[in-house]
């Protein structure tokens, strides 16, 4: 009973926060109600009896993603006003879309029953006597393992790429250079002065010369790149935050 | 041995000069070719003199298999008789010394020289090629080197577009007669199974009434082969009707006027002719085509070079003359007669050619007679050789072409038959105005007030001994080649001098019947030249204004002799010009219009199609992100309804 | 746990099916918001996801959940890269609004 009912509560919730995520007016609380809605998407998954998935679930998605996600919709200053216009015009026909994939979808999908004899043909039965936890990690290591790294890959691949496409050089960021620091000689930095009696430092000239930065360093290629794609049409190009 | 020795010597001369001239230079490329030259000019008439009466015997010496495909077999093979043996001796020994005088002649031209010379031995290499074939495979191929070089060294100088025009001219009509050579010979080889010589004279016996059935009407085997080689010959030996490539040829340098227009190349088809008598004897209706053609070329061209004013011109046009007379010589069964006049012939005109180059080396480059006069006390020599060679031409006793000439028109009398007849009258005609002609040329060159213009006279001075020395041994040659030779070559015993490779039918006794006519017969073609010569002093010494007045009183037909009979404008019109239009329709219409359009229509279609297809491509998202849940859509629900 | 759960299959089937439909018409509604449309997706995965699950829970079979927790990864993986390319796109150009990305255009 008790299972029933949560579930019925689990997927209701489920089900309204995912309509708010696409018809919320405002993109942040879209992202809100998608945390909301992979939350409850992970009770289910308890329900169905994957707990790991669960806390994967939450963790990656809802720590991971879904922050992103608030962060990318923080970080771009768009204007919402205007990006609801044209709302009106698609709205039947996506409706109609919409009916006629559910539709398509439920009669598929209900009218299904498990085989008595498909429990015989199970690629991975879950053991008895272990948690799932411990199940699935029986079950990567060994069998999907050559999986497992691919995903691992995918996962690299993703990073780098991220870091490719968004990395900016700041030119007025001060960083150490360590080569530069290396290869520093006694000679370039103290200098041994004889001063006359009662002389001070501005009459002596020894004042700390301004540090000129070595062309090329700082070069951006990026940032290059990245003048060259301005266009006319940047109308409301927003300051970058430097 | 010695036979291929002079055969091959200017082909090494050509190569060397040809292919290295251009790094051991000018010097060593004349020396070689020269040297080549030399060579054949010794071994030819040496190998000539073995076979006539050193006892050597007449034979083919093979020197390589060429094709070999089933029944068709061809070697390369030089054939020794006396009819090759002679020609031989004769190409040699005149192109080598035409070879001496280019050194001259050509000493103050811009090109460089190692290609001339190239050009003249590749040509005299083939030309030996043509007359010591065995089969007429091989005999094609030196008559289309003769063609090529021919080609090459009227185009010389090739920055003229006169010169290239006219090479190409000369290519094209030679074109037109060995395409009918060609359906001879393969005609040949349909009835005797091969095309040596050998092989088909031995064999002629057996298909003599054989006839083709074409169009309704029959014509037997050999007449039609022959008049097909002997429209080749036409085409080659320039003879009414395909001549009008000759005269422009001679934008090439004299010594190539000289050695290909005059000795050698338009004498192939003469030779031709001559080689295949056997075949022709056979042939009663193709002779009378030779015949009258000749007879006509003869007087045509004679009329012709009556009233031409480049030097170069008449001296062509009394080539084409001549060689009519030697078709009308062989027309009428007189081989020996035709080929003694081809002899002789290449001796003087050779000379003549020769010695117009001296006289325009003389003159800086000034070729029209109009422009000369009083030349003879500045270059005595040419002067002197001049006469000789004329007299040669002109049939003057004792000189080389009373014999020969003679001979001709006595054989063309003895013939008895109506194309005889005709043949010589024309001859006759012919003789009056080569008399004419000739000493028009000699009188309007080196006689009377100076004409030309005053540098060039200042500077005119004899050619150097390179160039004189040709001209005197062509002169000695003239001069006494017919009084030597005429004994043995038409005598009596002229079978035993060509043994057996001019045959004449048993029927016709034109060899015999020459001896035994009227003795009007023998006098009258002498008066006819003697007569030539005599208007030509009335007309150009006595009487200066006589020709003047003549042509403005008979302006239409001085301007119609003038224009060549308006040959060139009537080809112009009938062939040229419906070619080029032809050629012009099919390129415009046939292959831009329908042949390019095809791939051309078909990128365009593939392009506007493309352009279509592009538009499928809105850049939008949404509009993506929509059709592909519409696809997902449609798929989902034909699994459902079909899968 | 092998085979049993509380609920029956169909039931977690028919919410991940709306789930699904929602998140396309999601990606269809929005065509003024990038972020929503990356939001969508997230949904459709989510679906997909509780399908796999749903039926390894049905079945006793771990591979449904194996199965999961890779689509798990890629979707994630798909999120950052998808968003670092707006934020860039947003660099370069100013907007994210859909429509205006149509450099593509043919």
């Amino acid at each position: 009973m008790a299972p029933t009912f949560f579930f019925y509560l689990f997927s209701i919730v489920l089900v309204l926060c995912a309509a708010m995520v696409v018809s919320s007016r405002n993109p942040v609380h879209s992202v809100l109600f998608l945390i909301g809605a992979f939350f409850n998407a992970a009770g289910l998954f308890l329900i169905a009896g994957a707990e790991f998935l669960a806390f994967i679930l939450v963790i990656v998605y809802v720590g991971a993603v879904a922050v992103l996600f608030l962060f990318v919709v923080m970080m771009l200053d768009v204007d919402f006003e205007q990006l609801r216009s044209g709302l009106q015009r698609y709205l039947p026909v996506g409706i109609a879309v919409g009916v006629l994939l559910l539709a398509e979808l439920v009669s598929v999908l209900v009218g299904w029953h498990v085989h008595p004899a498909a429990t015989a043909v199970r690629f991975a039965p879950a053991p008895a006597g272990v948690s799932n936890t411990v199940a699935l990690g029986e079950l990567i290591y060994t069998k999907y393992v050559l999986l497992f790294q691919a995903a691992g890959l995918v996962l690299l691949v993703a990073m780098i790429g991220a870091i490719v496409l968004t990395l900016r050089d700041r030119r007025s960021s001060r960083h150490q250079r360590i080569a530069v620091q290396n290869a520093r000689v006694p000679k370039e930095t103290v200098e041994l002065r004889t001063m006359a009696l009662g002389a001070g430092v501005p009459v002596a000239d020894i004042l700390r010369p301004k540090v000129t930065e070595p062309d090329g360093i700082d070069d951006d290629p990026l940032e290059a790149a990245h003048h060259g794609g301005h266009h006319p049409a940047d109308a409301h190009h927003a300051p970058e935050g430097r | 041995m010695i036979y291929m020795l002079a055969v091959f010597a200017p082909l090494a001369g050509a190569l060397v000069a040809g292919l290295l001239g251009r790094w051991i230079g000018d010097r060593a490329a004349m020396a070689a070719s020269v040297l080549g030259m030399a060579v054949a000019a010794v071994c030819g008439p040496l190998a000539w003199a073995m076979l006539e009466w050193g006892g050597a015997p007449a034979g083919s010496m093979r020197i390589a298999t060429w094709i070999q495909a089933g029944s068709f077999h061809v070697h390369w093979a030089l054939r020794y008789d006396a009819l090759s043996a002679v020609m031989v001796a004769m190409v040699g020994f005149v192109s080598m010394l035409i070879h001496v005088y280019s050194v001259g002649y050509m000493a103050h031209d811009s090109y460089r020289r190692y290609r001339f010379f190239a050009y003249l031995s590749l040509f005299t290499f083939a030309m030996l090629m043509l007359v010591t074939a065995n089969n007429l495979l091989q005999l094609f191929f030196g008559w289309e080197g003769v063609g090529l070089c021919s080609y090459l060294l009227i185009g010389y100088w090739y920055d003229r577009p006169a010169a290239c025009a006219a090479a190409i001219k000369a290519f094209v009509v030679n074109r037109i007669g060995d395409l009918a050579f060609a359906i001879g010979v393969a005609m040949l080889f349909l009835t005797f199974g091969s095309i040596g010589f050998t092989t088909i004279f031995a064999h002629l016996a057996q298909h003599q009434t054989e006839r083709y059935h074409i169009l309704g009407g029959s014509i037997r085997v050999y007449e039609l082969i022959a008049i097909l080689l002997f429209i080749g010959a036409m085409g080659k030996s320039a003879q009414l009707f395909l001549h009008v490539w000759l005269p422009d040829a001679m934008e090439g340098p004299t010594p190539v006027s000289a050695l290909i227009h005059a000795a050698t190349m338009v004498t192939a088809g003469v030779f031709l002719v001559a080689r295949m008598s056997p075949l022709f004897d056979q042939a009663p209706a193709a002779m009378t085509l030779v015949a009258v053609i000749g007879g006509s070329t003869a007087f045509f061209a004679a009329t012709i070079g009556c009233v031409q004013n480049d030097i170069k011109r008449v001296i062509a046009y009394s080539t084409c003359s001549q060689l009519g007379y030697m078709f009308l010589g062989e027309g009428v069964g007189a081989y020996p007669a035709s080929i003694f006049h081809l002899l002789t012939h290449a001796f003087f005109k050779a000379l003549l050619f020769l010695c117009a180059g001296s006289v325009i080396h003389a003159m800086s480059d000034e070729q029209d007679m109009r422009k000369m006069g009083g030349l003879w006390r500045k270059i005595p020599i040419t002067y002197v050789t001049m006469w000789a060679g004329s007299l040669a031409l002109g049939g003057v006793f004792p000189f080389a072409g009373y014999y020969s000439k003679d001979a001709i028109l006595e054989a063309a009398l003895a013939a008895h038959s109506a194309v005889g007849d005709y043949g010589f009258v024309m001859g006759i005609l012919a003789a009056i105005m080569t008399g004419f002609y000739s000493w028009r040329l000699l009188l309007m060159t080196f006689h009377g007030k100076p004409r030309g213009d005053h540098h060039a006279m200042a500077h005119a001075h004899e050619s150097p001994w390179v160039m004189t020395v040709p001209l005197m041994v062509l002169a000695l040659g003239a001069l006494s080649a017919g009084f030597l030779l005429h004994g043995i070559v038409l005598g009596p015993h002229w079978q035993y001098f060509w043994r057996g490779t001019l045959v004449i039918a048993p029927g016709n006794q034109v060899m015999t019947a020459m001896d035994q006519l009227p003795s009007w017969a023998y006098v009258v073609p002498s008066i006819a030249g003697l007569a030539g010569i005599a208007v030509a002093y009335w007309f150009y010494w006595w009487n200066p204004m006589l020709p003047v007045r003549l042509a403005s009183q008979f302006r239409p037909v001085y301007l119609f002799l003038l224009n060549k009979w308006y040959f060139d404008e009537l080809y112009d019109a009938l062939f040229v010009r419906p070619a080029f239009a032809l050629g012009k329709l099919l390129w415009q219409t046939g292959d831009e219009t329908i042949i390019d359009g095809v791939p051309n229509g078909l990128a365009d279609l593939a392009v506007d199609g493309s352009r279509g297809a592009v538009k499928i491509q809105t850049g939008s998202i949404a509009v993506y992100a929509f059709t592909m849940l519409i696809g997902l859509v449609v798929l989902v629900g034909i699994f459902l309804i079909w899968g | 746990m092998a085979g049993t759960m509380p609920v029956g299959v169909g039931h977690f089937l028919v919410v991940s099916a709306i789930l699904l439909v929602l998140g396309v018409f999601g990606i269809f509604l929005n065509r003024k918001n990038i972020i929503i449309i990356m939001m969508s997706i997230e949904l459709i995965l989510l679906a997909v996801n509780l399908n796999l699950v749903a039926f390894s829970g049905a079945l006793g079979d771990l591979t449904g959940q194996v199965m999961a927790m890779f689509v798990l990864t890629v979707a994630a993986a798909e999120a950052a890269i998808g968003l670092a390319i707006v934020v860039v796109y947003f660099r370069n150009r100013g907007s994210i609004q859909v429509e205006d990305v149509n450099l593509m255009k043919g």
